[in-house]
């Protein structure tokens, strides 16, 4: 809402510089984000008192040299007229006329005055100097609206009201400061200047000065010449209507325009203006119908029926629902109520009688008709939010005051006036003690009841509490919380003092799964991952191109209204948005490694609402070190470095004892002998927790990064959080570890984990550790074997293991080998 | 010629080649030369036995404080050469210590991670813990609960991604605000007191800016118990800016708007770019926009399951990606979710 101080300040005094009276506005809750200076001291461009000012054209002459130009005679006040030189074309209709009746008034600036360049691009500030123009000494001129900053308009000079006094100074008739406040939803009063005064009057300590306009209805009474019918009292609580005769549609006047224009509307003529003007003023939107195309000059409200047509003044036609409400005539449709008026019982310029409706109509139908048929507006916004239910007979009289002076209309006697719900004002009772326990403020009931009554409420103040009267203007008022906010703006929240919770601590709860997450992250960026967040929303094309099997929208959520195709659907899995992210990072470096902590949304059967798991996902490429004059980069990160990552932080879950990792081979993700399935757990409890591995190189091509060796890895986090053990401390023994190395010679199809479980399963409870140190193949072993050597660590608890010990247990493990996996011992 | 003219002759050569000794190959040939069983000294002392049996005792003397001088000089020349010698592997062994070190391989958190954490710890030591509700919510969870029936003008704070369901079906939604976190925590706590944090990922139906994203973090705070005061709150707040922003931070509450409280407010802290003068980042106004807050409305305490006229609650709500784009001064909000190491690699 865009307020001009002038206008403002017919309702209250205001008491405090600009600056000051925004900062108590913003700090009451009505955000005032800008203050617009015109011509005044502060602005951009300041109309100076002694250079700038009111001047009547005298006489326009022919310029003796100059066919573009002519010279004209200005009165600004001084003892004898001034000759201005100038080109503007909307002076030449007065050339030769001379001296003229009516002398038209503008700006006058004299020499010295700074202005905007009328001929520069933008706006470049100029200082007026004298010099000849074509023989003719020029050192004032007549301005135009962007020589003085009011527009962009240079095609002429600005001609002002015929009774703007000459030699006023510019700034004292058109400076003016307009501030911009931020109307929250709540702040529907903020929506007029009569509420901003009030707000201000209360802010300030200065008085308010309630609109009291005056109205005489000379005409012949209204009833019996024009009738309501109001079909859906429950959609309309209020709907008033006047009439007015022997209007003439002109022109708004000039002041009336100009506050229009200042609070960003565009003027019309008379009528519309207004209507406009009241709006903006009282907070009530009315609208106008043009008495005689306005079928027995009786208006109905009622909903549409389907199939009505209705076109509004925008020119748009609209196909009508039930769920629209409607002002009508008998014959049909004229306006959308409360939300825009129709073409056909538009004001044009020849109507002569007025039916003005100022109604109060239910703001949740108003808000979907604007919404859904796109036509907010001025009014819709004014009713969405509530209106004074006392505003509409105000209006009217202060419609009917203006139409009268600026219309030349005649206003019919009396008012009908359809009251379906009557206000009833609620009264809420405020102690000081609820004060006190929203608020920690100690107030007496009559401090409250001083701090209320400025605001417009009721006060009684009685021993223990404040009997409060709500106003229908503050009819956003409810409860005694909605008062102690009251209070609370104008005690000024800075005033509250700060006091740190006294209540009883809540139980505190621990929250393992939230630690294990976070130590999760602390261990990969350990490990050398950086941390990504992508998009919780993908595309079937995205997903697709990582694992077209997954790519079934049937199993998807999916937006109802995406703003793009990429976003479209919920993810089931973070691989296909962090894939994307890798391929793109692909772009300018090699090397890179991400993981992503975060949820999928799993639709479920017969829910409302999907599940949403944590998962961890991880994706890697390039040189597993980086590339610098220590290590040339030339080893990639392969299958190894990410199974190793995985394992790392199984082990630090104490986990890794019950994981498995199971060859995967028909996963279309991945490289069919480079993925793996972790496992945990054993048997009946054993559950899949991810897959990892190789990217298939079909995939690298989709992502159009052909050849690259990619690792990906997907776990369900919630899974290897609860598997998660506690640590336990193992004794520290003082006796010394003996080491042994065994090299197994076995087929080459026989997976490593079979050959460590067989040396643990006959090594026995002294076997303290094992090591593969090293895989061979290659001569002079068969083509169709390899070979795998072990360090094992044995320790007792109690002794020093004698040569006999180890002796025995290397021998078993050898025959168990042997026995198991037709394993042999290479020497 | 006495022996002890000899002695003395044999001291002076021995001890001048030891000064010409550089390295311990030389030392050992010298004393080889000199103190050897075959050396110079054990020659002399051969002519020991043909001297008069007065003469021996004084001769002898001579003899042992010439081996003991000869031993020390070679000491000394030992220590000289190893010292040469180190001296030279030294030189040898200098780096260039201005080329780059060894950096080990260290990963980093996502601003937006190191944000939370930072939001969380000083939460965490006013007793605040984390709570987490789902991001898929339900219409009554994020707006009707929250005291915005449908088609209350508030929804237009809060531009919304619904799912598609099935007609007729509840209208499902991506949370617009952690805000129904509140209902959950109040539901799953009442009657007894509640200081929590819920911290998680929000959208909204706008298009993708510098300034908007349609993902984005946010942590909302719920105290509810006896004696809660909107006092409260502000200390609350006002220590949690200490905190964040240092002991001389500058703050200010102004009056707000949030359905879900009565009465709301808006926090503010001076602008740290501007020192309160006014910038481009803080509009000119010289202060930062840094959370929202209020006291529970008492439709929002009843719907959680609390009596409002027995207790009162506060609630506030920031979001991570703009501290973290006011305190590193990162000007496009879309590097958060581009999984850019170009970005990531610079916080941490
Ligand atoms: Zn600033």
């Amino acid at each position: 809402m865009r307020v001009p101080l002038s206008w403002l300040n017919e309702y209250v005094t205001i008491t405090l510089g600009v600056d000051e009276l925004a900062e108590r506005l913003t700090m009451a809750g009505l955000e005032v984000s800008a203050i617009e200076r015109i011509g005044v001291a502060g602005a951009e461009l300041p109309w100076a008192r002694d250079t700038v000012l009111i001047g009547a054209i005298l006489e326009v002459r022919p310029h003796p040299n100059a066919d573009r130009l002519v010279l004209a005679d200005v009165d600004y006040g001084a003892a004898t007229p001034h000759t201005v030189v100038t080109g503007a074309p909307n002076l030449f209709a007065y050339r030769g006329l001379g001296r003229l009746a009516e002398p038209p008034k503008s700006v006058f600036a004299r020499e010295g005055a700074e202005l905007y360049d009328g001929h520069a691009a933008g706006r470049v500030k100029v200082r007026l100097r004298g010099r000849p123009v074509r023989g003719v000494m020029s050192d004032a001129m007549l301005c135009s609206e962007k020589e003085l900053g009011l527009s962009d308009d240079h095609a002429g000079i600005l001609f002002l009201p015929a009774d703007a006094p000459v030699g006023m100074p510019l700034v004292d008739y058109l400076g003016e400061t307009v501030i911009e406040i931020d109307v929250l939803p709540n702040t529907a009063r903020a929506l007029s200047i009569v509420g901003v005064a009030r707000e201000v009057a209360a802010l300030t300590g200065a008085a308010f000065r309630p609109p009291l306009p005056a109205v005489t209805a000379a005409g012949a009474p209204v009833d019996g010449r024009a009738r309501v019918t109001v079909e859906r009292p429950d959609l309309c609580p209020r709907f008033s209507l006047t009439l007015v005769e022997g209007v003439t549609i002109g022109p708004a006047p000039f002041w009336m325009q100009r506050r229009l224009t200042l609070a960003g509307m565009r003027p019309i003529n008379n009528v519309v203006d207004i209507s406009n003007y009241v709006m903006l003023e009282l907070g009530q939107p009315s609208h106008t119908f043009d008495a005689d195309r306005v079928a027995d000059r009786h208006l109905i409200v009622r909903c549409a029926d389907d199939g009505e047509q209705l076109t509004t003044l925008d020119g748009r036609t609209h196909a009508l629902t039930p769920d629209r409400l409607l002002v009508c005539d008998p014959a049909g449709p004229l306006a959308l109520a409360g939300v825009m008026g129709g073409a056909s019982s538009e004001v044009s310029d020849s109507t002569t009688c007025l039916l003005v409706e100022a109604a109060l109509w239910e703001p949740t139908t108003i808000r979907r008709t604007a919404a859904q048929l796109r036509l907010r507006s001025e009014a819709s916004r004014r009713f969405e939010r509530g209106i004074d239910p006392a505003a509409p007979p105000l209006a009217q009289c202060r419609l009917l005051e203006l139409l009268a002076q600026y219309a030349g209309g005649t206003a019919a006697h009396g008012m009908i006036d359809l009251v379906a719900q009557p206000w009833q004002a609620p009264t809420i009772i405020l102690t000081p003690t609820e004060v006190t326990r929203l608020l920690g403020i100690t107030l007496t009931p009559a401090a409250i009841a001083g701090y209320l009554q400025p605001l417009g409420f009721g006060c009684t103040v009685g021993d223990d509490a404040v009997q409060v009267q709500v106003p229908s203007a503050r009819h956003d008022v409810g409860l005694a919380a909605d008062l102690c906010e009251e209070i609370a703006r104008m005690v000024g929240f800075d005033h509250i003092p700060l006091t740190t919770l006294s209540d009883a601590l809540p139980e505190q709860i621990a929250n393992p799964v939230l630690e294990l997450e976070q130590r999760t992250r602390d261990l990969l960026v350990g490990s050398g991952i950086d941390e990504a967040i992508t998009y919780s929303l993908t595309s079937m094309a995205e997903v697709a191109r990582l694992a077209p099997h997954q790519a079934d929208a049937a199993g998807y959520l999916r937006l109802a209204n995406p703003l793009s195709s990429e976003r479209e659907y919920l993810r089931r899995s973070l691989l296909p948005t962090l894939l994307t992210a890798l391929v793109q990072n692909m772009r300018e470096r090699e090397r890179t490694l991400l993981f992503e902590i975060g949820r999928v949304y799993l639709p479920r059967a017969g829910q409302t609402l999907p599940d949403e798991p944590r998962r961890l996902a991880l994706a890697l490429t390039g040189a597993r070190e980086a590339r610098s004059w220590h290590h040339a980069g030339d080893q990639a990160l392969g299958f190894f470095d990410l199974k190793g990552i995985i394992e790392a932080l199984l082990d630090r879950s104490n986990a890794l004892g019950r994981a498995r990792f199971v060859a995967l081979r028909d996963d279309p993700r991945f490289h069919p002998g480079r993925a793996a399935t972790l496992v945990i757990g054993a048997g009946a409890d054993a559950r899949t927790v991810g897959q990892f591995g190789e990217l298939h190189p079909a995939v690298a091509e989709r992502f159009d990064v052909p050849g690259s060796r990619i690792l990906i890895a997907e776990l369900e986090l919630d899974a290897v959080i609860a598997a998660t053990a506690p640590t336990r401390y193992r004794t520290i023994s003082r006796v010394p570890a003996t080491t042994q190395d065994l090299a197994v010679i076995i087929s080459r199809d026989l997976p490593a984990e079979q050959v460590e479980r067989t040396i643990r399963k006959y090594a026995g409870g002294m076997l303290e550790s094992l090591t593969l140190f090293d895989v061979y193949q290659g001569p002079p072993l068969d083509v169709r074997q390899r070979s795998l050597a072990y360090r094992l660590a044995f320790r007792a608890p109690d002794r020093t293991l004698a040569d006999a010990d180890l002796a025995n247990v290397r021998a078993k493990i050898i025959r168990g080998l042997a026995f198991d996996l037709q394993a042999t011992i290479r020497a | 010629m006495s022996i002890g003219d000899d002695l003395q002759r044999l001291r002076a050569q021995a001890v001048s080649q030891l000064d010409a000794a550089h390295d311990s190959a030389a030392l050992a040939e010298w004393k080889g030369r000199y103190l050897g069983k075959q050396g110079e000294l054990a020659r002399l002392s051969r002519g020991l036995g043909a001297l008069a049996p007065a003469e021996r005792p004084a001769a002898g003397q001579q003899f042992n404080a010439t081996r003991s001088a000869l031993e020390e000089a070679l000491a000394i020349a030992e220590q000289r050469v190893k010292h040469a010698a180190q001296h030279d592997a030294f030189e040898a062994e200098a780096l260039d210590i201005t080329l780059p070190g060894r950096q080990p391989a260290l990963g980093r958190l996502h601003p937006s991670t190191q944000t939370l954490r930072s939001i969380a710890a000083v939460f965490g030591e006013m007793g605040f813990q984390i709570w987490e509700s789902p991001e898929v919510e339900t219409d009554a969870f994020n707006f009707g609960l929250l005291n915005m029936p449908a088609d209350h003008p508030a929804r237009d704070m809060w531009d919304t991604f619904y799912l598609d369901t099935p007609p007729g079906s509840e209208r499902v939604l991506l949370r617009t605000h952690t805000s129904p976190g509140q209902i959950h925590a109040m539901r799953h706590h009442a009657p007894h007191p509640i200081r929590v944090i819920l911290p998680g990922k929000c959208y909204r139906y706008e298009q993708i800016t510098a300034r908007h994203e349609m993902q984005f973090h946010q942590v909302e705070g719920l105290a509810v118990g006896e004696r809660i005061s909107l006092a409260d709150l502000k200390g609350t707040l006002v220590g949690f800016a200490r905190r964040l922003y240092g002991q001389a931070v500058r703050t200010r509450f102004r009056g707000s708007y949030f359905p879900f409280t009565e009465p709301s407010v808006e926090f503010d802290i001076e602008c740290f770019l501007c020192g309160g003068d006014g910038c481009r980042v803080c509009k000119h106004s010289g202060w930062l926009e840094i959370l929202g807050a209020g006291m529970v409305h008492p439709n929002v305490l009843r719907n959680g399951g609390y009596d409002p006229a027995r207790v009162s609650g506060f609630a506030f709500g920031m979001g991570p990606e703009r501290i973290a784009m006011l305190r590193y001064g990162i000007d496009d909000i879309r590097w958060f979710f581009s999984g850019d190491e170009r970005f990531l690699q610079q916080f941490g």
